[in-house]
């Protein structure tokens, strides 16, 4: 079935799922969310590391400004973006996810990765911000990051700000808060969810499984040719 | 939709869950992480632990206790109690708390609210408040902060602090009534209604849980977002699971105890 039990003859994912520390908070419970997952994840801010990654997490709490100064200042940006375009699969959690669009409105216009057209902007409904806790997902766009979860699935979010993707093709699932938003969107190899799967419980369990999933075949495929 | 949470709250010595229920079908009641596990299964939607440890050296317990749970339970977790210091939060965000609580430390020094907010983001920071009524009857109601578990009065107006405190940067407010707390006669719902009119950031209501209907009515004619009890639980009269059947029943949005994922899974024979 699609449940991800490693073969110990397949694909080896021993600690090639990287998950960037860039001192953002709960990175032992993304971890630990992969390791429930079947993947062996490691945690690392080593330039060389997070470029050689097989997978990447790229997690997050906190605010956009000081994401992107944390992520220059550690020199992973290089890394991230040579790890995208390399079409390793790559998952965005919450500011993670944010971080990927061209720019945040968040305390000023700040920009980031610019890896996805758009830019992430406020709440602005009158509903208490954050956003936070369990709301349902809308899923709009099978993908396999999503497989087994139905829409109205509960996860848990914690945000401020949400981002508007340029282009609508990428969204996935949205979720509804005073306006509707995109709560998962993907493009290619490149993955993200505004909520915070590692505390989603079972649901979000599940999403890690498909990530390492998604992962194990890609680098399945990878390793298929040459061999690292 | 946005649902409404049930928190479960435990009082922690030393690691070990001191003011716990008594699941029984667990082997040890004061196991933090058996506990949680049992509550996580139950439909709880996050979990509290202040730490009422007294001794700043015992505090690793507190530290690996969080760890352990964080690592099997994936759930939101607060952690509050003895938060001094910006040093204080990163330790539990790093052990794996989601959000740190601070409450007489943030009195006497509020600015430490900005730092962590600044530091962490505010969506880690809740400022929990202890209030106490000071008006007589008939006159509009006033609450004083209290400070020290309770212990200790000061001269700040509850709603004020409440204001403050989010200007400042916490991400979320725990109100706790002590006039209701530990009564079970239901939460004060003009303090949850003056805070949530003065707030924007979610607020949930804590002190006089008893029956399904105080939950109810805290987040409804509260304005709460969220939930906190302890004795509810404790004195094992309710479980969450009971409490959320009977929210949706009366039109509450909770998130339901097996929620799509999983019930999806089941359905799907040898998923």
């Amino acid at each position: 079935m699609l449940s991800p039990r490693i073969d110990p003859r397949g694909p080896d994912l021993t600690s090639e799922v990287v998950v960037v520390d860039y001192d953002a908070g709960n990175l032992r419970s993304v971890r630990r969310a992969l390791e429930h997952a079947g993947a062996r994840a490691i945690v690392s801010d080593d330039p060389g590391v997070v470029a050689g990654a097989r997978a990447l997490v790229l997690p997050g709490v906190g605010a956009a400004a000081d994401t992107m100064a944390k992520l220059r200042q550690r020199g992973l940006v290089e890394p991230l973006l040579e790890v995208i375009a390399s079409g390793r699969p790559f998952l965005g959690v919450c500011m993670g996810m944010q971080a990927l669009f061209e720019l945040s409105e968040e305390g000023g216009e700040h920009p980031c990765l610019g890896v996805l057209p758009g830019r992430v902007v406020r709440f602005e409904t009158g509903a208490p911000v954050p956003h936070m806790g369990w709301n349902t997902l809308d899923v709009v766009s099978a993908h396999p990051l999503l497989a087994g979860i139905p829409s109205g699935a509960h996860v848990y979010f914690v945000h401020s700000y949400y981002p508007v993707p340029g282009d609508p093709a990428i969204v996935v699932a949205e979720t509804e808060y005073g306006e509707r938003f995109a709560s998962v969107v993907a493009r290619g190899n490149v993955l993200a969810t505004q909520f915070h799967p590692e505390k989603s419980g079972r649901t979000g369990l599940r999403i890690y499984e498909n990530f390492v999933t998604l992962a194990r075949s890609a680098t399945g495929t990878a390793a298929g040719g040459a061999a690292r | 939709m946005l649902t409404k949470r049930i928190i479960p709250c435990f009082d922690v010595d030393r690691g070990r869950v001191v003011k716990g229920v008594s699941f029984v079908d667990l082997r040890d009641a004061g196991d933090p992480v058996g506990l949680a596990r049992a509550y996580d299964r139950d439909g709880a939607d996050e979990l509290v632990f202040l730490d009422i440890t007294a001794s700043h050296e015992e505090r690793e317990s507190t530290y690996q206790m969080i760890a352990e749970t964080a690592d099997q339970v994936f759930i939101p977790l607060t952690v509050g109690g003895g938060v001094r210091a910006p040093g204080d939060m990163r330790r539990m965000l790093e052990h794996g708390a989601d959000k740190v609580g601070v409450n007489t430390a943030a009195v006497e020094r509020p600015a430490l609210i900005e730092e962590g907010a600044r530091r962490f983001g505010s969506q880690c920071i809740v400022v929990s408040i202890d209030a106490k009524r000071t008006s007589a009857r008939g006159e509009p109601p006033r609450w004083r902060v209290y400070t020290h578990g309770g212990r200790r009065e000061t001269e700040r107006d509850a709603i004020e602090w409440a204001r403050e405190a989010t200007e400042r940067g916490s991400g979320e407010l725990l109100v706790t009534s002590m006039d209701s707390d530990g009564h079970q006669t239901g939460y004060d719902l003009e303090l949850l209604r003056e805070v949530a009119g003065v707030v924007g950031v979610p607020v949930i209501a804590s002190g006089g849980a008893g029956e399904p209907e105080h939950l109810y009515r805290a987040l409804t004619e509260g304005g709460a977002d969220a939930v906190l009890a302890a004795s509810i639980f404790h004195f094992g009269r309710y479980d969450v699971a009971t409490l959320k059947r009977y929210l949706a029943a009366r039109g509450v949005a909770v998130r339901p105890i097996v929620d799509a994922a999983a019930a999806a899974e089941r359905e799907v024979p040898g998923a």
